[in-house]
């Protein structure tokens, strides 16, 4: 998952090729390649390019329509809304998550880590679950929730709620082993040197863990907006309000209704491709900052 | 500015790093904290800088106690090993960081931290990096750019830890030379942790000798040689030959052979004590005519290069004379000689020739003075 560990092994697997005692014959190389290569056309890149020609297959006017119709609109605004509320709140949880980890020493702290990690452990229907068994008409805090007149559950809060539970270990297991690497040694330095909290902070951690912090804010940014189960749970489906564009996609499919549900279909489509471009350029970035020459 | 600690204490969990620790460090000199890793002297700067904090015991600085004050507020600099530079700023950008992030009110405008940052450059020599970046630096460039970014703020001591440790052999020996001259130009009251004895003996103008979170001894360095106050100190200035044994009269007794106790080495009558001996204060007998004055051991090898000729020996020890340190397993003992190469040829020494060892010069300890 580490940003860095993506950009070292190609420096080293050059230098492996490089060496005739370490490399294979060129036909092992080329059918290895050629697998690979093939099975990926097959199962990723043609799916890809039918969601494009299902959506564009009724012609540019029925997608227009399509994405413009209100539900779809309202479909998007909510997917927009979730992300937006999720993913700050879990840059500041994974920074402080990945602070209190990585720069202290406490007890409970494998037990942190572990906690981080539940999301990536527990499936996302029952995520969903959790938060209507807490906050639904029948859950505990339910009762207490109706006399209030708030609505979590098949409302927008329990949407954000169960987003906010499946990207939680983004930023912080992105942040994590960048920060142990980095050690205390320069924070230490800021400090005896008469810098605020907020200036070390801002000076010295954060330009250190910017690419790795922007790395896992994408990553996060794209299961947010994508996230399917979780939110499916805690929604109810009521169209022009509680439905995200995955959500969307479904119903509009259920519905027989292929070019509308292909058309939103290629916006998520579209995400993904935006999002690994930008994952591309990062990993890019951060593998320049990791491999800037060591002076002897 | 003068730093005092009182009755320091510091413990991690059951381990006790620093055990009552009281020092006073005299204005402006410049002193070496010498010891083992782990025997707690870079806890105890950290602590004299306000990174760590002591369990108990009190930090004063200049005559105030400062246990209390926050690392900011204390105006000490401070060397880390691995330099700690602020990997994404410039080398001008890090030794301005401290005058940079003054308050508002204190901080000096931006031409003046300009004309003081290329200042310093100078003083380190180094005013031509001042655009690079320090991964662009070799390590000893580094230690004088961190060197100089902590004299930025004009600290009241400088702490340094292991400030060379992180460098190869010949770079050390330049930089602690240039170190010296430095702080003869500055007077800036100075600490330093290191391992290496040499270091310690070649920069500073007082040892303070610690072990096992324990001060050992404190004092120049001409008197801490002189008069090593336990075999810790003794054994961790140089190479040592120890001899464990038992006083009678103005011998001392090893096992069946006898080492005269030269005249001068006091040594009381009747008690077990352990002496050492330098390299260069044992001689080597070779015509010994069997009887019972100097060790016996036998010849190893023989190294000579350049004007000083070292000799490697070993001797069996007899059971129940076997202890500690410089002795092996099986009951073997070995000893170090040194000797002009002008001495060697005469003694016209072979590996595997039995000899014994007598010394001109030796440094008694009484057993209970030992840990």
């Amino acid at each position: 998952m580490a940003v860095v560990a993506h950009a070292a092994p190609f420096a080293r697997a050059q230098r492996f090729e490089a060496s005739p005692a370490a490399s294979d014959p060129p036909l092992v190389k080329w059918v290895i390649i050629g697998i690979s290569l093939t099975f990926f056309a097959l199962f990723l890149l043609l799916p890809l390019l039918a969601v494009f020609v299902e959506a564009f297959k009724k012609g540019w006017e029925a997608y227009l329509r399509a994405v413009v119709e209100p539900d779809t609109l309202s479909s998007i605004r909510l997917t927009l809304l979730a992300a937006a509320v999720a993913v700050p709140l879990n840059v500041i949880f994974g920074i402080a998550a990945a602070w209190a980890v990585a720069k202290h020493d406490f007890r409970g702290k494998q037990f942190l880590i572990t906690l981080i990690d539940l999301p990536f452990s527990v499936s996302p229907v029952i995520a969903g679950l959790i938060y209507v068994l807490v906050f639904g008409a029948q859950g505990w805090l339910g009762p207490w929730l109706l006399e209030h007149d708030i609505k979590v559950v098949f409302a927008v809060p329990g949407i954000i709620l169960a987003t906010i539970f499946v990207t939680v270990p983004f930023v912080a297991r992105e942040l994590i082993p960048l920060m142990q690497a980095q050690g205390r040694d320069e924070e230490e330095a800021a400090l005896v040197l008469g810098a605020s909290g907020f200036r070390m902070f801002r000076d010295v951690t954060l330009p250190n863990i910017k690419w790795g912090l922007l790395y896992g804010v994408i990553l996060c940014n794209a299961r947010a907006m994508g996230e399917f189960g979780a939110v499916s749970v805690v929604s109810g489906h009521i169209r022009g309000q509680t439905n995200t564009m995955p959500l969307h996609v479904e119903i509009l499919y259920n519905e027989y209704q292929f070019a509308a549900a292909f058309a939103v279909a290629s916006l998520l489509a579209l995400l993904a491709l935006v999002t690994l471009v930008l994952k591309t350029f990062v990993e890019w970035r951060a593998g320049i900052q990791a491999q800037e020459p060591e002076a002897p | 500015m003068s730093i005092e600690v009182r009755d320091i204490s510091k413990t991690f969990g059951s381990f006790v790093a620093l055990d009552t620790v009281t020092l006073d460090f005299p204005t402006g000199q410049l002193v070496a904290l010498l010891g083992p890793s782990g025997c707690g002297k870079t806890t105890l700067l950290r602590i004299i800088a306000g990174l760590e904090y002591a369990t108990s015991g009190s930090v004063i600085l200049d005559g105030e106690d400062a246990s209390d004050t926050h690392v900011r507020e204390r105006q000490v600099g401070f060397v880390f090993q691995h330099y700690a530079l602020f990997r994404h700023m410039t080398v001008f950008d890090n030794v301005a960081f401290g005058l940079r992030v003054k308050p508002r009110g204190q901080r000096l405008r931006e031409k003046e931290i300009r004309r003081q940052v290329k200042e310093l450059l100078e003083l380190v020599q180094l005013d031509w990096l001042a655009d690079r970046y320090p991964s662009q630096l070799s390590g000893g460039q580094r230690q004088r750019i961190a060197l100089a970014r902590a004299l930025a703020v004009r600290p009241r001591v400088l702490l340094l830890d292991e400030p060379f440790g992180a460098l190869d052999a010949k770079v050390r020996k330049e930089l602690r030379r240039w170190l010296r001259r430095l702080h003869d130009e500055l007077h800036i009251t100075s600490l330093f942790v290191t391992h290496d004895q040499d270091e310690a003996v070649e920069l500073a103008d007082r040892l303070v000798l610690m072990n096992r979170g324990k001060v050992e001894q404190v004092g120049s360095v001409a008197e801490v040689y002189a008069k090593p106050a336990t075999p810790f100190v003794y054994s961790f200035l140089g190479a040592v030959n120890k001899f464990s044994g038992h006083v009678q009269g103005e011998e001392l007794r090893v096992g069946d052979s006898i080492l005269p106790i030269p005249a001068g080495v006091a040594a009381t009558s009747g008690r077990d004590v352990v002496a050492f001996a330098r390299p260069h204060e044992l001689e080597i007998l070779v015509n010994a005519n069997g009887g019972p004055v100097g060790v016996p051991a036998t010849v190893s090898r023989i190294l000579d290069v350049g004007a000083v000729a070292r000799v490697e020996l070993s001797s069996l020890v007899p059971q129940g004379y076997v202890n500690g340190q410089g002795t092996a397993k099986g009951g073997e003992q070995f000893f170090e000689v040194e000797l002009s190469t002008q001495k060697l040829s005469e003694l016209n020494l072979a590996a595997g020739q039995p000899v014994r060892l007598v010394s001109s010069r030796l440094q008694v300890f009484e057993q209970e003075a030992q840990k």
